[in-house]
This record gives structure tokens, sequence and C-alpha cells, in this order.
């Protein structure tokens, strides 16, 4: 039950502020800007407390967007509502900034009104969203145009309206994984995971019936029994491990519980379908391997080597590693072999960018970094190597292996509907101790 | 940007600060910051030949960045460097940085500490007063220790520019607030004494802040300041507005430093020069002259500087308090005050009488302006000057305007501020029962106290009032008709219903002859008040039943019908379970002679004697005591001081030993008592600490004194913890001890504790203990208090143990007659043989075990050191369990060790 939520622009002037409930006076709007925006110290916590009042806070660029109650809600729930408003917002008018929030006022007040009511969380489906909500004026409707909306934000199937028809039926299916490391000097990976999200953007006439199907090692083993030996073995290895997922509400969870299967009737455009983690047998991307050398007092060397380490075939894109360089850092000569290197002092890092890179090959670079003596005792902490980059497939393992869609009423098959798969790895936080 | 000479303005600074300012997020800031230290990084690392002016630009943007809370590291070499510097600024900013960032335990601190020494043995005045600034600006110990011997000898040289003199006399100043004891004034006294002569009235504002630092802890020393003070003010005074031309503020000459110069002469008794003293008097009555006369500017700043003239002025003469032309008109001016328009003013005024007030010369001036003070108490805004009124009205107080005060005090407690009403309640209690003439009046006052501010009302003040109605025939009907006409209001505060159960259940009897108030009709009352009471009230109320039940006989079946319900007889409660059973019983089983025996009326509370009060009542009469007690309290002190005759508890009300019908009595004494016997001494406390070292000595309401001390041989140390009670603070705490004392913290905040050191050195044997006189603020009260130290001769004892044959040869030794002291005695306590060993032991002495041929005897050896000798002393107690009698026996080598011994320890058993 969300009292009220709030706009702040980086200045902490409020941009939006609509409150649902009457426990949440004018004055909260206030406490959060004083307490958190215009904090002393950062407030790194997205959960304040002020006066037995709770502020939840995501921040998109320079925007910060707060969630006031008073009341012990779910502050998971309360999140995920605020980053559903952020995708809302987007959809509708690209980027947040200060810009377009203060020029599409009135359509964010129209959303608020729709997607909360009374501080709980309604329909916040962008596609649904968008057949009552236009940004065009005000559209005169007919009594059957009114009449479909009602029955449909009403009804059973909330995410899609009846009677789309498209000339192509198109689909498009994006896994997007972001893979995260953290690795010893020697090479040891200290924690590692994957995070995953399925993203489809569907352009299908009626109303469809869809089926997914991945490498889950559940469904393939069960399916490995009934066959040969030889074939669960080869399906064993490729198989993946789902630590946990969610899915989009449209997915039914009564047959994914008992059969283990997804399938649903998908909303019209872009959604994501579901979110998943996984921590076993993830393929590292690149390694890192580290060497610093400190000579005396006013000197120290270093040297990274980087292996990519996935099929030559295969292209990696945007890589860039930050060595972080000691606080008393008073010159940095670098030389890289692949690339640009350069040393950033806002920073305190050097930053070393690569723009393409093949499977199976390796870089290094190597810096003399210059030190000012100073009176400080304290050793240099020596930060973790970070690493950035985008891969063309899925670093979890993770394969599709079908997606059917069945549309008994209209005279389209599954053949009919043009696919397109698309796998992007990219890294979460890559890092490796030097 | 302001403009700025070329080639000084730093324009790489301006640049950066004007990014810092421009960056959006914190985020942008901490990278432009990043940015910034690298490029100085490889500035100070790179070219060896940084000039003056680069450097001071970088280390200029290091203290900024500084300044914007992020941690630097490194700069401060080039920050010593640019001291060398004979360039002004770059000097400036060295300092600078070094007074800000430099630590104490820096290993630079050697290069700082000889750019300064170079600095000051330089003949440039602006790079010494550099060099001072940042020695004041650092002020640490090593600074101290560096220049403590240096700077008075620049303060004091004839050549010394006047500016680097006031920068050097401040710079003292810091340093002995910092390490008193490394700065030794000795051979500089005099001389800087003089510098109050000094033409530049710069120097003599720096030098007299210096001066009455140090002179407030060796007073002695500077002594000779006051004459020259009072040359200084009385030339100041009388010098016309034109005559300092710079130090003239809004037509004020020198405002500052005549306000200092005041000051100081604070620090001082009336100077006994005959001369001196008519001039300063002379000062004085020109600056009261000078408030009179019309203001020569309508700015704020031009009466603000007079009237601080004018306040310090009046607090020397409250200070000195010994010319009563003086102080009375310095109340006249205060009463000016207190219907000035300024709001401070008023407050400030308010509070000075509340000092005039306790001077017996302007006590009586004072009381002349009691309307306005009413007024203000009831008409100002500020809840402050409002709070400053109340403690005036009650310093002013006395027998005459009693009446008055305490009538326009309770009737502005039913408006008061919450912030302030337990302490009016307080005083209003206080001074009803100081300068009550009639008790008929302070039971309607007390009533009327419990009507308006019930909540406020402390247990104390309404136990005294059924103690001043018991003792006294004349007021109870009056006090049994009051209450039952209060009682009749529909809604009373709980403190009432317990007055009112309690007064009645004794005298109900009295005014049951009206049939308005016929015994049922009081019951009815009571009773209807009951379930409304918390328990120890219903418990109260309960006993009144029972004594209805005695006092009117047609009552007995409808209070038995009370006492026999569920809700009384199976009360959740025991207490008052019990008292249902018995209450219920004895009325139905027990005869009328019993009943009437059982529940007769109280008798009269015991006036103890040890109380003040008691005894001048006893002397003068009840009417006399208040005035007595005000007028002459200087001279009570100094009186009461020789009394010294040891006396009972000071319970004055003494409801600890009353009867059982009040379940709730007090465990402590009680804040009445300790507001009439502040002059007393106190030593009940005192025989509690012949056996034990540690403890808490004194306590009442307000304070509590606990003592903690060790002994050895003839030596001795006492820590003395002084606990402040309330929530308000103690203001000039001092306690005076007829032996030497390290002076004490002068101010106990609220629920605080400071501690006080004793060092005891036993030179001889002694009979009298040391007595501890304690004074202190509270609120506006002057609290005194006098308390016998527990140090007594056994302190000093050093156990010896010795076999039976050596103690009865010692014991036979010391056979001379007046070398033994006897003494038989009734027992106090139970006779139990650990607790007595547990108390010879506390004793000092060594309890000697298979000596007396009777087991149940106790003999002790020990020898008490003192510094002139050794005084061996052998002690055999004998107790007589049938008799309840102990036999003491006290022999030593000196005769008045024996005796005061064996009185000390009579006491004990």
């Amino acid at each position: 039950m969300i009292g009220g939520l709030f706009i702040y622009n980086h200045k902490g002037e409020v941009l939006i502020s609509r409150v649902y409930r009457d426990d949440i006076g004018r004055n909260a709007v206030d406490a959060f800007r004083v307490n958190v925006i215009h904090a002393r110290q950062q407030v790194r916590s997205p959960v304040t407390n002020f006066a037995r009042t709770s502020f939840f806070h995501v921040k998109r660029s320079n925007i910060w967007l707060a969630a006031v109650t008073k009341q012990n809600v779910n502050a998971a729930m309360v999140f995920e509502f605020l980053y559903k408003m952020c995708d809302v917002m987007t959809a509708y008018f690209s980027k947040i900034s200060e810009e377009n929030i203060k020029n599409n006022f009135v359509l964010i007040y129209e959303l608020l009104d729709e997607i909360l009511d009374f501080g709980y969380p309604q329909n916040s489906e962008t596609g649904a969203l968008k057949t009552f909500i236009t940004q065009q004026g005000i559209k005169s409707q007919t009594k059957e145009e009114q009449s479909q909306i009602t029955s449909q934000v009403t009804g059973q199937i909330g995410w899609r309206r009846e009677g789309i028809k498209y000339r192509r039926n198109e689909l498009f299916l994006d896994v997007l994984e972001s893979v995260n490391l953290l690795m010893s000097p020697q090479g040891q990976v200290l924690s590692a995971h994957v995070s995953g999200r399925v993203v489809m953007k569907s352009y299908l006439s009626g109303m469809p019936e869809c089926k997914f199907g991945m490498n889950d090692k559940i469904v393939i083993d069960k399916q490995g029994k009934g066959g040969t030996t030889d074939d669960s073995g080869k399906s064993g290895k490729q198989s993946i491990a789902i630590d946990d997922c969610t899915f989009h509400q449209c997915v039914r969870l009564s047959k994914f519980d008992s059969e283990r299967s997804i399938s649903f009737i998908p909303p019209d455009g872009e959604y994501e379908l579901m979110r998943y983690r996984t921590t076993k047998d993830i393929i590292l991307p690149f390694r890192v391997i580290p060497l610093v050398r400190e000579v005396g007092r006013t000197k120290l060397e270093v040297k990274v080597v980087i292996k990519s380490n996935f099929k030559p075939s295969l292209l990696a894109q945007k890589i860039e590693v930050r060595i972080p360089t000691p606080l008393n850092t008073s010159g940095v000569q670098v030389i890289c072999m692949k690339g640009k290197a350069k040393y950033k002092a806002s920073e305190n890092a050097i930053v070393w960018k690569i723009k393409r890179m093949a499977g199976m090959k390796e870089s290094q670079i190597s810096a003399e970094i210059e030190l000012l003596p100073t009176n400080d005792k304290k050793k240099w902490a020596r930060p973790p190597i970070s690493m950035n980059f985008e891969v063309p497939f899925a670093p979890s393992g993770l394969k599709v292996r079908y997606l059917k869609v069945f549309e008994p009423k209209l005279n389209y098959s599954d053949h009919d509907v043009i696919k397109w798969v698309r796998y992007i790895g990219r890294s979460g936080i890559y890092e490796t101790r030097c | 940007m302001p403009a700025v000479s070329k080639g000084d303005g730093m324009r790489g600074l301006a640049v950066f600060i004007s990014d810092i300012r421009n960056c959006k997020s914190k985020e942008a800031e901490i990278k432009r910051i990043n940015k910034e230290l690298a490029n100085i990084r490889s500035k100070f690392k790179g070219d060896k030949a940084l000039d003056g002016y680069s450097k001071k630009k970088y280390v200029c943007k290091l203290l900024f960045i500084f300044l914007l809370g992020h941690d630097i590291d490194f700069g401060h070499m080039e920050a010593v460097n640019l001291l060398s510097s004979n360039k002004y600024t770059e000097k400036q900013i060295g300092y600078l940085f070094i007074s800000v960032l430099v630590n104490s335990n820096s290993e630079l601190i050697r290069l700082i500490n000889n750019a300064i020494k170079n600095d000051l043995s330089s003949r440039n005045p602006t790079f010494m007063c550099l060099a001072l600034h940042c020695i004041a600006n650092v002020g640490s110990r090593e600074m101290a220790e560096a220049f403590a011997g240096e700077i008075p000898r620049i303060l004091v040289a004839g050549d010394t520019m006047d500016s680097v003199k006031q920068s050097a006399a401040l710079c003292l100043l810091r340093l002995y607030k910092t390490s008193p004891d490394l700065v030794l004034m000795g051979e500089w006294t005099s001389r800087v004494v003089h510098l109050l002569n000094d033409q530049h009235m710069g120097v003599v504002t720096a030098a007299i802040s210096l001066i009455t630092c140090l002179s407030q802890k060796n007073p002695d020393e500077f002594k000779t300041c006051v004459s020259l003070a009072v040359s200084r003010l009385s030339r100041i005074v009388s010098s016309a507005s034109t005559d300092l031309q710079d130090y003239t503020y809004y037509f004020v000459p020198a405002p500052w430093l005549s306000c200092k110069l005041l000051r100081l002469l604070q620090c001082y008794p009336p100077p006994e020069d005959g001369a001196v003293k008519g001039r300063l008097v002379e000062c004085l009555e020109t600056i009261l002259n000078k408030a009179q006369e019309p203001p020569k500017s309508k700015k704020v700043q031009h009466s603000n500087a007079k009237n601080a003239i004018l306040f310090e002025a009046i607090s020397l003469i409250i200070h000195y308090d010994s010319e009563p032309n003086l102080l009375v008109r310095a109340c006249n001016q205060l009463g000016q005050f207190l219907q000035h328009r300024e709001t401070n003013l008023r407050y400030l005024a308010l509070e000075s009488m509340c000092t005039l007030a306790s001077s017996e010369f302007s006590h009586e001036a004072v009381k002349t302006h009691i309307e306005t003070v009413i007024n203000a108490l009831k008409t100002e805004r500020d809840v402050s000057v409002r709070q400053r009124a109340a403690d005036l009205l009650y310093a002013m107080c006395d027998r005459s305007n009693a009446k008055q005060i305490v009538a326009e005090m309770l009737s502005y407690l039913e408006t008061a501020d919450y912030s302030i009403r337990e302490e009016m309640v307080l005083k209003v209690a206080i001074l009803a029962e100081k300068y009550a003439v009639d008790y008929s009046w302070y039971v309607d006052t007390i009533l009327n106290l419990i009507r308006i501010a019930g909540d406020y009302v402390s247990e104390e003040v309404w136990y005294r009032v059924i103690q001043i109605v018991i003792n006294r025939d004349d007021v109870q009907g009056y006090a049994a008709k009051t209450v039952f006409e209060a009682l009749q209001a529909p809604a009373c505060h709980e403190n009432m219903v317990k007055v009112g159960g309690y007064i009645l259940g004794e005298f109900g009897n009295l005014i049951a002859g009206d049939p308005r108030s016929s015994p049922l009709v009081q019951f009815n009352l009571l009773h209807s008040k009951f379930h409304l009471c918390s328990v120890p009230t219903r418990a109260l109320l309960l006993s009144a039943y029972i004594k209805f039940i005695n006092l009117f006989p047609e009552t007995k079946s409808t209070i038995q019908e009370v006492l026999r319900s569920d809700s009384q007889i199976r009360n959740s409660d025991v207490e008052l379970q019990q008292r249902a059973v018995e209450y219920l019983k004895l009325s139905s089983i027990a005869s009328t002679d019993v009943l009437a025996t059982v529940l007769e009326e109280m008798p009269p509370f015991p006036e103890r004697e040890s109380s003040i009060l008691a005894k001048l009542k006893k002397k003068k009469g009840p009417g006399a005591v208040s005035n007595h007690l005000l007028k002459t309290r200087k001279a009570c002190l100094t009186d009461i001081k020789g009394i010294s005759t040891p006396s009972p508890s000071a319970d004055l009300l003494g409801l600890r030993a009353g009867p059982p019908v009040t379940a709730a009595a007090p465990s402590a004494g009680s804040l009445l008592v300790d507001v009439f016997s502040e002059a007393g001494v106190n030593d009940d406390g005192f025989l509690r600490f012949v056996c034990k070292n540690n403890g808490v000595l004194f306590e009442n309401q307000l304070l509590q004194i606990g003592i903690k001390s060790e002994y050895r041989q003839n030596l001795g140390r006492m820590y003395l913890f002084y606990g402040n009670k309330t929530s308000v603070q103690f203001v000039t705490f001092t306690t005076t001890l007829n032996v030497q004392a390290k002076p004490v913290e002068p101010l106990i905040e609220g629920g605080a504790q400071v501690q006080q050191v004793i060092n005891i050195e036993c030179l001889t044997d002694f009979s009298d203990a040391p007595l501890l006189n304690i004074k202190f603020r509270y609120g506006g009260a002057l609290q005194n208090l006098t308390l016998k130290l527990p140090v007594t001769i056994n302190k000093f004892f050093q156990p010896t143990e010795m076999a039976s044959h050596d103690f009865f040869q010692r014991w036979k030794q010391l056979s001379l007659p007046q070398q033994e002291a006897q003494k038989i005695f009734k027992a106090n306590h139970a006779m139990d043989t650990e607790v007595l060993k547990a108390k010879l032991l506390g004793l000092g002495m060594a309890l000697l075990e298979n000596v007396d041929p009777n087991p149940e005897n106790f003999v002790c050896a020990g020898v008490i050191q003192t510094k002139a000798q050794q005084v061996g002393s052998l002690l055999r107690l004998e107790p007589n369990a049938q008799a309840q009698m102990y036999r003491l026996t006290v022999r030593s080598s000196k005769d008045t060790v024996s005796k005061r011994l064996c009185e000390l320890l009579a006491e004990q058993f």
C-alpha cells in the first residue's frame, strides 16, 4: 500500500507528487528531500525511515523516484513497482530525464492514476496501458471501444486485447544475460553467477497460444529417461540448472508447476517473458591475469593479460578493462598490444578499451605507475580489476529449443510465423583481484 | 570573482572552485577533485623547481579540497616550504594550511616549529603576527612546550609593536587554556600587569583577557592589577566620547575594554585601599549616572554597548555587596529596565535582580518592584522571561509579602507553561510553608496547589500538609471542612483524594454535626472517587473506611458491605485484598473498645530536634522563623557552624516511623526538610562511616554525595562524588573545607556527577571531624549544606597481629587510669557475631582470635599512625547476650585516643 509517489530532479525540486493516502502529509515531500537528496552524508540505503514514514527510492540518471508509505509494506513489491514505473515511462517517452518528465507531466499523472489505485499496484503492462492512455489528444471513443476496454481491463486476459491483426506474424526473442564474477589473483573463482532475462517482442494476430522450450535440466532429464543412454549423456552436458526464475503474468504457472512447460498467451509488443539465475557451469568469456610489482616506494609496475575463452568464430565487443591505480599516483606510462589505454585521473584508474576481440586470443597491457611519497602510513587497498564486454552467446549455456505458436481460430500455423532468436551476454560485475 | 591584483589572483584556483560549484552531482564533484589531485601530485612530483606562486596555488587548492571534506595526505612539505618564503601571501597560505591540516604528531612539527621560531625572531611585525596566530590556532601541547617561554618575552619587550603585543597576549591566553602547567608567568607577572597601563587600547584589551584568566588561577600574584584596572576604568569612564577616537563605539568609549575591566574586578574582593575604593565607587556611580542620560544615538548598538557596561557594573556591585547606596541605585536602575520594551533587557534585569534580592542591603529595594514583576509573570510573552520572573518572586519573598506572592504564583500556575510548572509548584510549597502565618492559610494554599497542578505535586508536599494538620489541633476542623468541600468537585486529582481520605478518616467527626456532611455523605463522597484511583490511594481509602467505622458506628454496615464485595475481598492486588480481609474481620470481631484503641486518632508527629527549623521555632515561635532565616542568613551560617552537637536524623516528616495506616511512606529524606535544615550540620551519615570506607554520605531530592576513600598509614585519599539528581544544572557550585581541598567544578549539569579528591594526612590524633560546606544555586535559590566528613581517628589504624601472651602483657603495660576508657551500653542492633566481626575489621584493627579466655569476647589490636607519633591501641568488647548490653574497653598509649575511640565505637553496636 504505497501512500504516495514523488519524483524529484537532481536538485531536489519536486517534479511530480501524487499522494494516494491521507496519512502521508505534504511535509513528507520535504522530509525526503532534506534527509536523502540533500543529506550531508550520501544515503546508500534505498529504503530510509523518517518520523515513522518509509521512503523507497530508485534513481534514474538525475531523477529520483520515491515511494512513501506509513505502513509495513512488502519492500520488494514497492521496488518492483518502481522499476515497472520506470519501464512504463521509458515506453511512453523513451529516456527518463527532467525535461521529458516536465513535458509529459499530464501523462505521468494519468499513468499514476491508472497503475496505482489507493496505493495498490494495478495493471502496469505497457501494451495494455497504451490502448487507453495515449499521448495523442483526447480521442472520442465509440461505445464498443469503451466496452471493449472495460472488458479487457476487467477480464481474464488483461494483457492482450482481442482482434489484433498483422499481415506478417513475427516474433523476436532475445536472451540477455549478465555474468558476474569475482576471481582471485591465482585464477580461482571465488563467486560467479549469471542473471538472465528472456525478452520477447511479438507481433501475432488473434489470441495465439505459445509454448517456449529451453534446455532446462529437469525437462531434459525427464525426456532423457525414455531415450537411449547415449542420448541422455549428450543432452546432460548441454542442459543447464536454473536456480530460480520468475515469469511474466501471462505464463500459466500451474502448467509450469506440473509439466514444467512454459505456455502463455503473449501480450502484444515488447515484454519480459522470464527472468532467471544460474550459478553452475558458467562459461567465463574472459580470463584476466594480473601481475603487480611494487618497485620501491615510488614506483609500481602493472601487467595485465586478458584471454578470451570462447569459440574463435565469435567476436566479443566493447571490451573495457579498468585497472585501479593507487591514490598517490603522480604519473602513468602505458603500453598495450591492442586497443587503446589511458590513465583517467578523475576515476583513479587506467582504462583499456578494445573494440573487438575473437575467441581463443590473448592480449596484454603493461603500465608503469609513479607514486608520490606521502606521510600516510596506510597501505594501498588494491581494489580489483574490473572488466566490461559484450559477447554473442549466453554464458549460462541456455539454449532456446523451440517456441511454438498455435492459433486455432485463425488460419496461420506455427510454420508461418517468422521467429528471430538472439543471444547477448554482457558483463555484470566482472572482477579479478590483483 | 573580486578583482585582485595581477599575479596574486590564482586564476587556476578560481577556475577550480567554479568548476566544483558547477558540478551537477556528487559523483561529478568527486571526479573533478580526483583529477585535480592527480594534477597536483604530478606537479609536486615532477619538476622540483616549482615557483612560490604555483606552490601557493596548489596548496590553496589542497586546502579547498580538504575543506570540502576529502582527505589530504600530501602537500604538507610544500606548505612548510611556503613558510620560509618572504612574500606575505605565500607565508600566509602556508600558515593557513598548517593551522588547518597539520596534526600534532606529524614528523614535520620540527620543521614547522623552526619556521615559526624564525618568524618570531624576525623584526617584521606581520610575520610575527602570522606565527603567533598559527601557534594559537594549533594550540597543541607541543606548541606550548616549544613557545611558552618565548611568547611572554615578546609580550613584555619594549620594542615590540602594538599589533604583535595583542597577538602575543591572546596567543599566550590560548596556550594557558590548553596547558596551564607549561605557561609559567613568574618573573613576567608584574610586567604583564603593567600592560594595563599601555598607551594602545588594543593591547590593553588583549592583555586584560589574559590577566583575567591568569588571576582566576592565582589571584594573589595578580593582586596589583586591581588598582591599575580601577584607574584605567576611571579614565575611560570619565573620558568624553570623542577622546578615544578609534575605540569609541557608537558614542560609548571603549565598551569592550570597560566590560572586561569590570569583569576582572569581579575576581577580587573590594579594594582595601580607601583611595582606590573611592575612585572605583565614583566610576560605578558615573556608569549608573550615564544610564540615566538620554541616549546619544537611536541606534541599537549604542544602547547595547551602554547596557553591557551597566550590567557588568551592576554585577560588580552585587559581587562587592558592601555599598548599600550603590546596591539600591542598581536596583532602581534595574527596575526601570523591568518595563523596557526590549525583551532581552527585561530578562537580564530580572536575572540580576534575583541576585540583588539575596543581598541584605537591597532586599527592601527589590521588594518595591513586586507589582512589576507580577505583571511580568502574567503578561510576558517569552517563557524564559516568565521563568526569571518566577525566580525573582521567589527570591524577593519574605513574611511581609508572602501571601500576595503565593497567591499570584498560584493564580499564574493555572496558565503556566508545562515546562516550569514543576518548579513553580515546588516554590509555592516551600514559600507557603516557610512563611505560613496561620495554618488555615497554609492548608488552603496547598490544597489549592493540588487542585490546580496536582500532577506536579510531589508526595512530600501532601505528606507535609497531613503532618501539620495532625500536629495542630486548631486547624483540624477547618482542614476537614476544606477537603470535604474540595472533594465535592466532580474531577479531583488523586493527591487531593489522598489528602481527603486521610484527613476525613482522622477528623471527619469534627464536621459530622452538619447534616450536609453527615458521616454517610462523607463516606459516599470518598467512595465515589475510589474506583478512579490507583492502588496505593485505594489502600489509603480502605484505611480511611475502617477509621470511619470507629468514628461513626452508624456507617459500619455500609462499609462492611463495601469491604465484603468481590472487588475488595477478592481483589487481584495483594495489598488491597489483605486490607479488605483484615479490616472486615477487625470490624466484625473486635469490640468497640478494642476498635477505639486500634483505630485511635494519630498521635502528633514528633518534631525532631535536629532540624534548624524546629530549633528556631522553639526559640521564637512559629511566626518569626522565616524572617529570621532570611534576614540573618549570613549571621546564621556562621553561628550554626559552631553548633556541632551530633543530632539524629533530620527527617522532619518522620512518616517512616509513623503508624501502619499509611502504607506509602517516603523512603528517602524529603525535600522540605532539606530546605529548612539547609544550614544545619548534617551528620547522620557520619557515624555510618566509622566502620566502612565507601558509601553514600548524604542524599536529598537535589543532591547525592557519595564517598570512596582509602587509607594507608597516616595518609588517606577521599573521593567525593557530587551527583545532581535533578534535570536542572547547579551553578556556582563551591565546596569549602576547613582543611585544604582541591576546588571542584563550579557547574554540575542536570543528572551529571562531578568528582572531588581530598588528600588527607593525619598529623596528630584528633577528635573533631573536618566540616565540608557545600553551596550551590539550584534554579534561583541558594542551597547551603554543611557535612561532617567521615574521617575518624580509627581510619589510620595499622592492624597488629599478636599472640595471647603478648596481648595481655601489653594490656597490663597500659594500666594507667587515664589510658583506659570504658563504656557499658545497650545494643542498638542484633548481636550477631559475624556482623560484629565485620564491623571490628572495618574499624581497621586486627581481630585477634584465641586470645581472650572467653570465646564470646572480641579483642583487637592496632597502631594508629600519625605524622607526629604512633599510638598503640588495644580493644576488648564483651557482649552480654542476655542483657543485650556490651562492655567496651579501650586502652591506648594516649588518653585522648582511648576516649575518642570509645565514643565512636559505642554508637556502632
